[in-house]
């Protein structure tokens, strides 16, 4: 093989696999992102039901309660539209989960309309805000 | 004072590097003994220099001089002595400090050891690593002053996150960091050859030790920060597919790239073009991975900076070097000499196909880190991609490597037979197939992913043991051992990695003390729970007792603690480490009724992930010494004729 052919042909390779590589992370990409939906969201879109999304807002005043079996936990995230979400989430909440305040849950939402979640997420400070929501509130301030 | 001093050292470091980028280029064009004499010694100094800087403030550090503002924002008085310490890099401005500190001394390192490359490369080599030096000295003198004053002093400092009051701290970012920034060094090489258009096999062995050691550091980085994350965070994983942990792997894909195509430039001369790029994209990953972390975009532990406009300079610098580098390499690449051809079945070309599939998981992994930032920048509409979509994009590729990986060095330089490969592939076949019917037989129902990795790793820790069979084992040279070495620590690795997701057993539940759990082979009392106190923490504790059939009882201690500054709560999970395996307890929040949550894992083989990481850094450094060692004897030699 001539030393051109092979160059040609080395980066013809090259092309085919980065070019698979991105198709396959796009389609993955399609059926695999989560979404970010705030209560809002879901009142004006309805349900995206059995895909993996996330569900972000405050947890509601009062609306957490614990289960039986003493791992589960449901509660209600809500926003500055009022809209509101029920969760359940089998697991041990991060430290800093509590009533009036804020949330990120990753999870689907079951055929009830109720979401159930995977994950709570961290906040790991007390400066923390899950990103998803800063800029929320970040939006909410700017409208007032 | 001292503070004042160490922003006197970081200016004089910065004015250095002007000046040793100044002479190099002049030195190049006039061809002045002089001045191209005077560059080695510029680096060197410059090291030092800003080596001095970085000791002031861990000096600050350790004094807790509450007058500097950094040392008051992120440190407490009340803090052990190890945290106070490791806490100047627990930081945006300390950390930035240790990362051009790296970058400085690694210039210095080459300036004072590097005696393979020609002079004028080298030269180059140094311009370029001054000229990445100083954009940094810019951001940190202009942007993130570590040195910053606070006036008046307060009386006591806000602490450090309680999430990096671990001795991982110590250990974890310095050697990410000599990893990452290292690369640069990949980068000088490749930019100082494309100046003076000297890329050979020569060229390649100068630069191999320097891939080797950087990459030796960035997988040690990698391996400790994937077991920090695991025991302290409590959540059980290993790794998350966290942005910050993609932009450590991210370079060290390239990296692992770079280290392999490296090889064929040095042993066969092939590939010349490609490996100037892939030093380039290692260190545009690095970059890269430096923005992402430094500039506040992502929020995590990692990231301490949130600051849109530091986050613009790191974004410039990283446009401004990528930059200029591709546009050298668009302007020269072409008068780089075509390189050796060879045979698609051949060890090259089983390199050529490491390198594409390396290369197509980097693509991935970026797609996927960058895709929800450029979303939300651009239609501001917010996604996460996590494991789900990582999981299933690199699993199989990483297995197609892995394969490839067993089956490389089994094949013969420039051409080779089919049938001669099949036949030294099969014995490891062979023992691939038995661990296919075996685990079909004895595990039914396993997932696709765990199950092939298991097989690949049975197969692929067979043949890379296979270039030893029927070798003078004393005789074998020491990069070979290496490559053994490393690519048996991969498919130890992925052992690990497929019997985690493949046999974990997980209890989630809420107990009152005096019951028991069963968790896979365990039987775990829940004997009670007592407050104790730290230095700085106060927590509940849980008493476990575990026990494995008719085995020794053994006693666990998970805690969850509180620490007064800055305020926070973590959980500390205890963990019983075994041949086996590793048994991991979690202790969660009371019911307020007697029951406490208690999450507990059963983890078999699970510490195979990291001992083979180990093993693959071990396996670097073994081909290290081999290369310069073999490098020394040869220059012996030359200089004997």
């Amino acid at each position: 093989m001539k030393a051109k052919h092979q160059r040609l042909l080395l980066v013809g390779l090259a092309l085919v696999a980065l070019l698979a590589a991105v198709l396959l992370a796009m389609s993955a990409l399609k059926d695999q992102a989560a979404y970010f939906y705030a209560p809002g969201d879901i009142a004006r879109n309805g349900v995206p039901e059995g895909r993996a999304v996330r569900i972000g807002g405050m947890v509601q005043q009062g609306s957490i309660v614990r289960e039986t079996d003493g791992v589960t936990i449901r509660f209600v995230v809500t926003d500055e539209t009022q809209a509101t979400v029920p969760v359940r989430f089998k697991g041990i909440v991060p430290d800093l989960f509590k009533e009036d305040s804020g949330v990120v849950a990753e999870g689907r939402f079951g055929p009830d309309g109720m979401f159930v979640a995977d994950e709570i997420l961290a906040k790991h400070d007390e400066n923390y805000r899950p990103p998803e929501l800063a800029g929320n509130r970040h939006k909410a301030e700017s409208l007032e | 004072m001292i503070a004042e001093f160490g922003l006197a050292a970081l200016w004089v470091a910065a004015a250095l590097s002007l000046l040793q980028l100044v002479a190099a280029a002049a030195g190049l064009r006039s061809d002045s003994e002089a001045l191209l004499g005077s560059v080695r010694p510029l680096a060197v100094v410059q090291a030092a220099a800003v080596a001095l800087a970085f000791a002031v403030l861990i000096l600050l550090f350790l004094r807790t001089d509450l007058s500097v503002l950094l040392v008051a924002a992120n440190s407490h008085s009340a803090k052990p002595w190890i945290y106070k310490f490791a806490g100047t890099w627990g930081n945006h401005e300390g950390s930035m400090l240790l990362w051009v500190a790296v970058l400085s001394v690694a210039g210095g390192a080459v300036a004072l050891f590097e005696r393979k490359l020609q002079q004028r490369t080298l030269i180059a080599t140094l311009a370029a690593q001054a000229a990445i030096g100083l954009g940094f000295y810019a951001f940190l003198l202009f942007a993130s002053n570590p040195f910053a004053r606070l006036d008046p002093a307060p009386a006591e400092g806000q602490g450090l996150n309680p999430l990096l009051q671990d001795p991982g701290l110590a250990f974890h970012p310095p050697t990410l960091y000599f990893g990452y920034v290292g690369i640069s060094i990949a980068f000088s090489f490749a930019v100082g050859a494309l100046i003076t258009r000297d890329v050979g096999p020569a060229f390649a062995r100068a630069m191999r030790p320097w891939v080797l050691a950087a990459w030796i550091m960035l997988t040690l980085g990698i391996t400790a920060g994937s077991y920090w994350a695991y025991y302290e965070l409590g959540w059980g994983g290993w790794w998350f597919w966290d942005p910050v942990e993609n932009a450590s792997l991210m370079p060290w894909l390239a990296a692992t790239a770079l280290l392999h195509s490296v090889s064929v430039l040095a042993t066969r001369d092939g590939l010349r073009a490609w490996t100037i790029m892939l030093a380039v994209v290692a260190f545009s990953m690095s970059m890269i991975g430096t923005f992402l972390v430094r500039s506040g975009i992502l929020t995590s532990v990692h990231a301490f900076a949130v600051d849109p406009e530091r986050g613009t300079f790191i974004l410039a610098l990283l446009g401004i070097y990528i930059g200029s580098a591709l546009a050298l390499y668009a302007v020269r690449i072409a008068t780089v000499r075509q390189g050796a051809t060879f045979n698609l079945l051949s060890r090259e070309g089983s390199l050529v196909a490491n390198n594409l599939l390396l290369t197509a998981l980097l693509g991935i992994v970026l797609v996927g880190t960058l895709y929800p930032l450029a979303l939300e920048a651009a239609t501001g509409e917010k996604l996460s991609v996590g494991p789900p979509y990582f999981n299933s994009t690199t699993g199989p590729l990483a297995l197609i490597l892995v394969a490839i990986m067993a089956a490389g060095p089994l094949i013969r330089w420039r051409h080779d037979q089919l049938r001669m490969v099949v036949r030294r592939l099969a014995i490891p076949l062979a023992i691939a197939a038995t661990a296919l019917v075996g685990l079909l037989v004895f595990q039914p129902g396993l997932h696709i992913l765990p199950l092939l990795g298991l097989v690949f790793a049975a197969g692929a820790g067979a043949a890379s043991i296979a270039p030893l069979v029927k070798r003078n084992l004393r005789r074998t040279p020491l990069f070979t051992w290496g490559m053994v070495v490393a690519h048996l620590g991969v498919a130890v690795s992925l052992a690990g990695m497929a019997s985690e997701s493949a046999f974990t057993r997980e209890r989630l539940v809420a107990a009152r003390p005096g019951e028991t759990v069963i968790v896979g082979p365990y039987t775990i009392r829940f004997d009670s729970v007592d407050p104790v106190a730290g230095p700085n923490w106060s927590a509940i504790e849980a008493t476990l007792t575990a026990r494995r059939g008719q085995g020794t009882p053994f006693t666990l201690h998970p805690q969850a603690r509180t620490f007064s500054a800055p305020p926070m709560e973590t959980s500390e999970a205890a963990i019983a480490t075994r041949l086996d395996g590793q048994l991991y307890t979690v202790l969660g929040k009371s019911d307020g009724q007697g029951r406490w949550q208690l999450r507990l894992w059963w983890k078999p083989l699970v510490t195979l992930i990291w001992l083979g990481g180990g093993m693959i850094a071990f396996g670097g450094l073994l081909s290290l010494v081999g290369h310069l060692r073999r490098d020394r004897r040869s220059a012996r030699r030359e200089a004997f004729e």
